[in-house]
């Protein structure tokens, strides 16, 4: 079963007021694989909401699709009351000002030193900050605990985790009132990955921001979000069923009943290796193989 | 549901049949696939003249791709232009000796450069050069999320990325096509008067016989086009870049033997046109057809 109410006392932080996103019936079709099974979602102003589930579920095409990097392809996304797919370029381009996408693998620019890079929305929206914007750059990298010295330099020259950081200072730097992380603590260290938890908590402190997490690292999820999606892949969805599979607060997640659930939170494979080496057998039977092919084993 | 196959004759008219249609359906596929790309490259070389004519980009995206297109490529089309200048004299010397117009050696080594081997060679070299560099960064911004984070930080990728290319190749192009033709004749005339010792007056006179300024003309004009195929062909591959390092490598090639090929057959199609032209303006003159 599907929890719809969000425990608003969760943590005690938590004061929405009006829906900011919303989908409906979201299908998506990537190729001829289908990702997204008719997602519909109401996301809160100022709510903190972590999409977990395995590789490959679509919680990162989700994530891309309510910015509208990809056009699903059927359903509808309203934000804040206005259906993107009917807003012109132009009025994309000026919505856009109020993201902040932080990328899977930061997604800096090679071309550009880090300065250029954090500055680089402010200067595409041509926003009149030019003066203050070599300060704003420098202010925006040490909130995120970085010196005024990388600056200058390129970000091949940083670590995963530096990296990371400059994304996160990058997105905060127009001061977005939707951030949207795409497993912001993937291939960090344990202290690294806190430290990015730290940051999404601290930039929600600080700003009434609301926030989409997509991880699998459930500590994240815990830590920074006040209400948890699950997503499950579609071609092992049964038929008419959800593709959330859970959707609540964390404190929710404790006494779940779902299997699926239970495995992933628990971090447990349980009959999953079973299961992928009967769907590889079932894939190349021997049926399939030509007569020569089974005489080398 | 199985397929039953006769026997005997009807069994191998059968498997023909099969076979024919196996080849007419991959051959269509072909045409299909080759038709569908020429279509895309129709629709993105129409939104990069649209952001054109709408908004032109910002300086300091225009001059890097400026100093990369323009600056790096002049030594390589400049020492390339000297060696095609040269062989052309050592390939025409020996069989226009054997008829005793070795003198005539500038009008054909010049007429060549000019009108058919600068532009060419420049455009190979630009797309050599440039063309696979451009399908590689633009396929490696892809691949690795940056075009993602334009369009997230609410640039136009088309507008960012391919129209400061597409204005560099246009632009400079012609000037890399001045530098090939120059270093050409250069290489050229050293060859024939200093190592074969061709009679420096006659040389010269001929060439100012031959050549003239509308084959000259020509030669720049279809290197404007040359410059346009490289860009769009070049950036659309890189749009259209696969994943990982193999797909960066696919479309790094793919960039340069289609713009390649589609030069060539642009230069066919120009060559044509100019001809109708200059057959327009100068009836007396010689005609291709």
């Amino acid at each position: 079963m599907v929890a719809q109410n969000i425990d608003t006392t969760d943590k005690g932080r938590l004061a929405y007021d009006r829906t900011l996103i919303e989908t409906q019936h979201l299908n998506l079709i990537y190729g001829t694989q289908q990702i997204l099974r008719d997602i519909n979602l109401v996301i809160p102003r100022g709510q903190t909401v972590a999409i977990i589930g395995e590789s490959g579920c679509g919680k990162t095409m989700l994530l891309k699709s309510i910015v509208n990097l990809i056009r699903p392809t059927s359903g509808k996304i309203f934000y804040d009351g206005r259906d993107i797919h009917a807003l012109s370029d132009t009025e994309m381009t000026k919505l856009r000002r109020k993201f902040g996408f932080v990328f899977q693998n930061a997604a800096l620019f090679d071309s550009m030193t880090i300065g250029e890079n954090v500055a680089f929305p402010v200067k595409q929206q041509g926003l009149n900050l030019t003066r203050n914007c070599d300060r704003l750059v420098v202010d925006r990298l040490a909130e995120v605990g970085l010196p005024e010295s990388i600056i200058h330099k390129r970000p091949s020259q940083l670590s995963g985790g530096m990296r990371k950081r400059v994304g996160l200072a990058r997105a905060l730097i127009l001061e977005p009132e939707l951030v949207l992380y795409d497993e912001p603590t993937t291939g960090l260290d344990p202290i690294m990955s806190d430290v990015i938890n730290e940051l999404i908590l601290r930039t929600r402190q600080r700003n009434p921001v609301t926030s989409i997490v997509v991880t699998h690292d459930m500590r994240t999820a815990k830590k920074v979000a006040d209400r948890i999606i699950m997503l499950y892949p579609f071609p092992r969805l049964r038929e008419n069923e959800s593709q959330i599979i859970y959707d609540g607060p964390p404190s929710g997640l404790e006494h779940v009943e779902d299997r699926r659930v239970r495995q992933f939170v628990e971090g447990e494979a349980g009959e999953r290796l079973m299961e992928l080496r009967k769907l590889s057998s079932h894939e190349v039977s021997t049926e399939d193989l030509p007569p020569d092919s089974l005489k080398h084993f | 549901m199985s397929t039953t196959i006769p026997s005997g004759w009807s069994s191998t008219l059968y498997r023909s049949g099969e076979a024919a249609m196996r080849g007419i359906s991959a051959w269509g596929a072909v045409v299909i696939d080759g038709l569908t790309t020429l279509g895309d490259i129709a629709i993105f070389a129409y939104s990069i003249l649209r952001w054109l004519v709408t908004s032109m980009p910002k300086r300091e995206t225009i001059l890097p791709n400026f100093y990369q297109v323009g600056v790096l490529s002049l030594p390589v089309v400049a020492l390339t232009g000297t060696f095609i200048g040269m062989v052309l004299a050592v390939q025409s010397f020996y069989q226009f000796h054997t008829i005793g117009l070795e003198s005539r050696l500038g009008a054909v080594i010049n007429m060549s450069l000019v009108r058919e081997l600068g532009p060419v060679l420049a455009a190979t070299m630009l797309a050599g050069r440039v063309g696979s560099a451009m399908a590689a960064v633009i396929g490696t911004m892809r691949v690795t999320e940056q075009v993602d984070a334009l369009i997230a930080m609410g640039a136009d990728p088309i507008h960012y990325l391919v129209v400061p290319r597409f204005l560099a190749c246009i632009f400079l192009i012609p000037a890399l096509t001045i530098m090939a033709d120059f270093m050409g004749i250069v290489g050229g005339y050293f060859y024939s008067v200093i190592i074969l010792h061709i009679d420096h007056s006659q040389y010269l006179r001929n060439s100012r016989d031959f050549v003239g300024g509308f084959d000259f003309f020509s030669g720049v004009f279809k290197s404007l086009f040359f410059g346009g195929i490289i860009a769009v062909v070049s950036c659309y591959r890189g749009f259209n870049c696969q994943a990982g390092a193999e797909g960066v490598g696919k479309a790094a090639t793919a960039a340069f033997v289609l713009s390649f090929v589609m030069i060539l057959g642009m230069d066919l199609v120009l060559n044509i046109f100019l001809d109708a032209v200059y057959s327009m303006i100068w009836p007396r003159g010689a005609k291709l057809f």
